[in-house]
C-alpha cells in the first residue's frame, strides 16, 4: 500500500486554549477529494488551520501525517512549500504589494524550495496569464494590491489561482463558497475541477451542500462537536441538505 | 595648557590674513570664539563669512537646547566636550574586499550595492575600469556646460561669494533654532548648488555624489539654488551603514526655489542607530527647510529615515510664491531603542499654495516614533489646499507610535484635510503570507514595503530599490 497523502490520527487540538478537535481520524489518498461538512462551531475551521500550521492552533495529542511526515515539525511555510495549500474562507489584504508580486514571490519561494527554477518576470507573467483564465480573472487584478478592494468573488477567485500556480499536493478549500453568487459559485467550481488530478488530494471544507453539486467529492464527512460523527459517499450530503445537521447530532450523543 | 596653543595659533591665523599654512589639524575640546575663528581660518573664509559664524555663536549662547518638547529622551550633550574642527581623515585603503569586516560586506550584499560601489565605500583602491576620479570629472564637466554650480561649501564661498551671502541663512536664520545657530557657527563643510534659469539639471546630482565619496561631516551645510525655471533633484545619504565617532549631528539644509523653479530633495539616512540597548548610536539634529520663493515653484522632500539612536527634524515648506507647491513624503524606521520625532513644517503664505504630507511611521522592538507636523495657513493665502496622510505601523508590542498634528488656519478659503490610521502588522497577513511558501522575514519586508509605497516610488529608481531592502535589513530581528 502507498503512504496516504493526509493520515489523520485521533487528533485533538486546541484553538487558543479551547479544545475543539476532539478525536478526529481521516486518511486521504492521491486523487480523491474529500468533503468536510458540519455545522458552524462543529471544527471545520479548525481542522484547516491546524493543517496549515497557523499559530495558536496547537496539536494537543494525536498525529497528523503528510506524506508519512510528522506535519507539526514543519512551519508554516515549510508545509507550504511542500504542497499544502489552504484557500482562505477570508482572504486578506495587503496594501501597496501588487498581486502580481506577491504571487511571483509566492511561487519563486516554493519552486526554490523543490529545486526548480525561479521564473523571471516574463516567464511568471505567461504562467499567471495562462492560469488566470481558468479561474477568469482579469489584468486589473493583478495589478491592484493583493485582495484590496476586491469584491467577495474576486478575492475567492484570486485564492483558486494561486492554487493553480503554487501547483499544491493537498488543497484545503475553507469555506470557498461562501459569500458567493451562483454565478461566481460556478466558475470557482470549474477552476477547481480543472485542477483535479490523480496526483492531487483535495479537503474541501463546506456548510452548504450546494457546493459539491459543482465539486463532486469522493467522500463525505461530517463534523459535530469535533469529531466526525458520520462518513459516507457523496449521497451523504444531499441527506444532510434535506435532514439538516440535527438528526446527527441527535444520533451521535445518543451512540 | 593646550588652550594657550590653541588661542596662539587662532590669533596668529587671523593676524595673518588665513594666508599662511595652518599646520594644526585638529582643536582641543569646547567651542569658543576663537575656535570659530580657527575654523574660518581653516577654510580661508573673508571676514563677511567670520562675523557671520561669530553672530550665530552669540546667538547660540543665549538659547536653550529643545530638550523638552519632542518626545525623545537622552542624557544631557556636553557641548564643551565636543570637538569642533578635525581634519578629514584619509580613510584606511584596503587592498581587496576580502579584507572588509564580513559584517559590513554581508549587510552591502543584502542592499544590493554593486561591487564598484562596496569598493568605494570601503576605501578599497579602485581598479582602472572604474575610475572614480575621471567618472567625476565627466560629470563635472557636463554641468558646467549648463552653468551649473556643485561643489564643495568652502568652495563654494571663494567662487560665487555673492551668492552665498545673498542666500546662506535667508531660509534658516542663524538664530533660528538651537541646533541651527549651533551649525552656523561651526559647520565646516557641506555643499553647494546653484541651477542658472530656464536649466533643468541633466542628471541626479546624486550620482555625482555617490561617485565623490563625499565625507559628511558633523556639522554639514548645504545650500540648494534653483533660480527662474530651473529642476534640480538631489539625493544625499545612502543606504550603505554609516558609523561615525561623532555622536551629535547637526546638518542644515537651505532650499531656495524661485519663479518657476523646482526642487527634489531626497534623504536616505542610515547612520548608526546603536546597539540593541541602544548605546553609540548618532544623534541627528537636523534643520531643513525650503523657500518657495517664487511663483508657481515647487519644492519636495523625500525621506527615509532608518538610521540614528535619535532623529529630530522637520524638512519643511514656506510657501511665499503664489501658486507654489510644497511636498514630503517620509519613511521613519524605528528599531532598537530608536527614537525618532520627525514631520514637516507647511507654511502658506501665497495665494492658492498647495501642499501634501505623506508621513509612514514604522515601529519596531522598542523602537518609538513620532510624528510632528505644522499645516500654517496665514491670512493672505487664499484658496490654500493642504492633504495630510500620517500612517502608522506598528511590529510587536514593545514600541510606540505617536502623531501631533498642528492646524493653524487664519484663511476661511483654505481648504485642508488630514487622515491618520494606526495599524498593527496584522497576525492574518503574516499567516497569510507564510502560508503562500514565504518566510516570516520576506513576509514582514514584503508588508511593510507595501505600507511605504507610497513614499518609496518618489524617490529616483534606483535608491527606490536600495530603499526597499534597507528596510527589511533594518527590521532584521525585529520579528519573531
Amino acid at each position: 500500500m502507498t503512504t496516504p497523502m493526509l493520515e489523520i490520527r485521533d487528533l485533538h487540538a486546541i484553538a487558543g486554549e479551547t479544545l475543539i478537535l476532539k478525536g478526529i481520524d481521516l486518511v486521504i489518498q492521491p486523487g480523491e477529494v474529500h468533503a468536510v461538512m458540519g455545522p458552524n462551531g462543529s471544527g471545520k475551521s479548525t481542522l484547516a488551520n491546524v493543517l496549515a500550521g497557523k499559530p495558536g492552533y496547537e496539536i494537543v495529542s494525536g498525529s497528523v501525517l503528510f506524506e508519512g511526515r510528522d506535519l507539526s515539525l514543519l512551519a508554516p511555510e515549510q508545509r507550504a512549500r511542500e504542497g499544502i495549500f489552504l484557500a482562505f474562507q477570508y482572504p486578506v489584504e495587503i496594501p501597496g504589494v501588487s498581486n502580481m508580486y506577491f504571487l511571483k514571490q509566492a511561487v519563486n519561494a516554493v519552486r526554490a524550495h523543490r529545486g526548480i527554477e525561479e521564473l523571471d518576470a516574463m516567464e511568471f507573467l505567461q504562467l499567471a496569464r495562462e492560469k488566470m483564465k481558468l479561474v477568469e480573472m482579469s489584468d486589473a487584478l493583478m495589478n491592484r494590491s493583493v485582495n484590496e478592494g476586491f469584491s467577495g468573488g474576486e478575492k475567492k477567485r484570486n485564492e483558486i489561482l494561486q492554487m493553480a500556480l503554487l501547483d499544491p499536493k493537498l488543497a484545503v478549500l475553507d469555506e470557498t463558497d461562501s459569500g458567493l453568487d451562483i454565478d461566481a459559485l460556478r466558475v470557482i467550481a470549474n477552476g477547481v475541477n480543472a485542477l483535479r488530478g490523480p496526483t492531487r488530494a483535495m479537503l474541501v471544507i463546506t456548510h452548504y451542500q450546494r457546493l459539491l453539486d459543482h465539486i463532486v467529492p469522493d467522500f463525505v464527512h461530517v463534523l459535530s462537536g469535533g469529531r466526525i460523527v458520520k462518513s459516507g459517499a457523496k449521497e451523504l450530503a444531499l441527506e444532510l441538505e434535506e435532514k439538516g445537521y440535527g438528526w446527527l447530532q441527535a444520533e451521535s450523543a445518543a451512540g | 595648557m593646550p588652550n594657550e596653543s590653541l588661542e596662539q595659533l587662532a590669533t596668529r591665523d587671523y593676524e595673518f590674513g588665513f594666508t599662511t599654512d595652518i599646520e594644526m589639524d585638529i582643536v582641543e575640546p569646547g567651542l569658543s570664539e576663537d575656535v570659530i575663528r580657527f575654523i574660518s581660518a581653516k577654510k580661508g573664509e573673508p571676514a563677511w563669512m567670520v562675523e557671520w559664524r561669530l553672530e550665530a555663536f552669540a546667538r547660540w549662547q543665549k538659547m536653550v537646547e529643545p530638550h523638552h518638547w519632542a518626545k525623545l529622551s537622552y542624557p544631557p550633550i556636553d557641548y564643551q566636550a565636543i570637538r569642533y574642527y578635525a581634519a578629514p581623515k584619509k580613510k584606511i585603503q584596503l587592498d581587496s574586499l576580502d579584507e572588509l569586516d564580513p559584517e559590513l560586506r554581508r549587510t552591502y550584499e543584502k542592499l544590493g550595492i554593486s561591487l564598484d560601489e562596496q569598493k568605494r565605500l570601503a576605501g578599497v583602491a579602485v581598479d582602472a575600469v572604474f575610475d572614480s576620479v575621471s567618472v567625476a570629472t565627466t560629470f563635472k564637466k557636463e554641468l558646467e556646460k549648463h552653468g551649473i554650480i556643485f561643489c564643495p561649501f568652502s568652495e563654494a564661498v571663494h567662487k560665487c561669494p555673492e551668492l552665498v551671502r545673498q542666500y546662506l541663512g535667508s531660509v534658516v536664520p542663524v538664530n533660528d533654532n538651537f541646533f541651527a545657530a549651533l551649525n552656523s557657527a561651526v559647520f565646516t563643510d557641506g555643499s553647494f548648488v546653484y541651477i542658472p534659469p530656464g536649466v533643468r539639471c541633466p542628471m541626479e546630482l546624486s550620482t555625482y555624489f555617490r561617485i565623490n565619496a563625499s565625507e559628511t561631516g558633523q556639522f554639514e551645510r548645504t545650500l540648494i539654488i534653483a533660480d527662474r525655471g530651473a529642476t534640480v533633484s538631489y539625493l544625499e545619504g545612502c543606504t550603505a551603514p554609516q558609523r561615525d565617532e561623532n555622536q551629535l549631528h547637526a546638518a542644515v539644509v537651505e532650499l531656495i526655489a524661485l519663479d518657476d523653479a523646482t526642487i527634489k530633495y531626497s534623504t536616505v539616512q542610515n547612520w548608526y542607530p546603536g546597539d540593541a540597548e541602544g548605546k553609540g548610536g548618532i544623534y541627528n539634529f537636523v534643520t531643513k527647510r525650503g523657500k518657495c520663493a517664487g511663483k508657481r515653484s515647487k519644492i519636495s522632500w523625500t525621506q527615509v529615515e532608518t538610521g540614528s539612536a535619535i532623529t529630530w527634524k522637520y524638512p519643511s515648506c514656506i510657501l511665499l510664491g503664489d501658486d507654489s507647491v510644497g511636498e514630503f513624503y517620509s519613511v521613519a524606521l524605528t528599531s532598537k531603542r530608536q527614537q525618532a520625532d520627525t514631520g514637516t513644517k507647511m507654511i502658506h503664505i501665497g495665494k492658492r499654495t498647495r501642499s501634501t504630507i505623506v508621513s509612514k511611521g514604522i515601529s519596531a522592538a522598542h523602537g518609538q516614533n513620532s510624528y510632528r507636523g505644522l499645516v500654517r495657513i496665514q491670512k493672505g493665502a487664499d484658496g490654500a489646499r493642504n492633504y495630510s496622510q500620517c500612517d502608522s505601523l506598528l511590529i510587536g508590542s514593545e514600541c510606540g507610535a505617536h502623531t501631533f498634528p498642528y492646524l493653524e488656519v487664519a484663511n476661511p478659503t483654505a481648504k485642508v484635510e488630514h487622515e491618520a490610521t494606526t495599524s498593527k502588522i496584522g497576525e492574518d497577513q503574516l499567516f497569510y503570507c507564510r502560508q503562500r511558501g514565504l518566510s516570516e522575514e520576506d513576509a514582514v519586508n514584503m508588508i511593510v514595503n507595501g505600507f511605504c509605497k507610497r513614499v518609496l516610488k518618489q524617490l529616483p529608481m534606483e535608491f527606490a530599490v536600495e530603499a526597499q531592502k534597507l528596510l527589511g535589513v533594518s527590521l532584521e530581528g525585529a520579528v519573531g
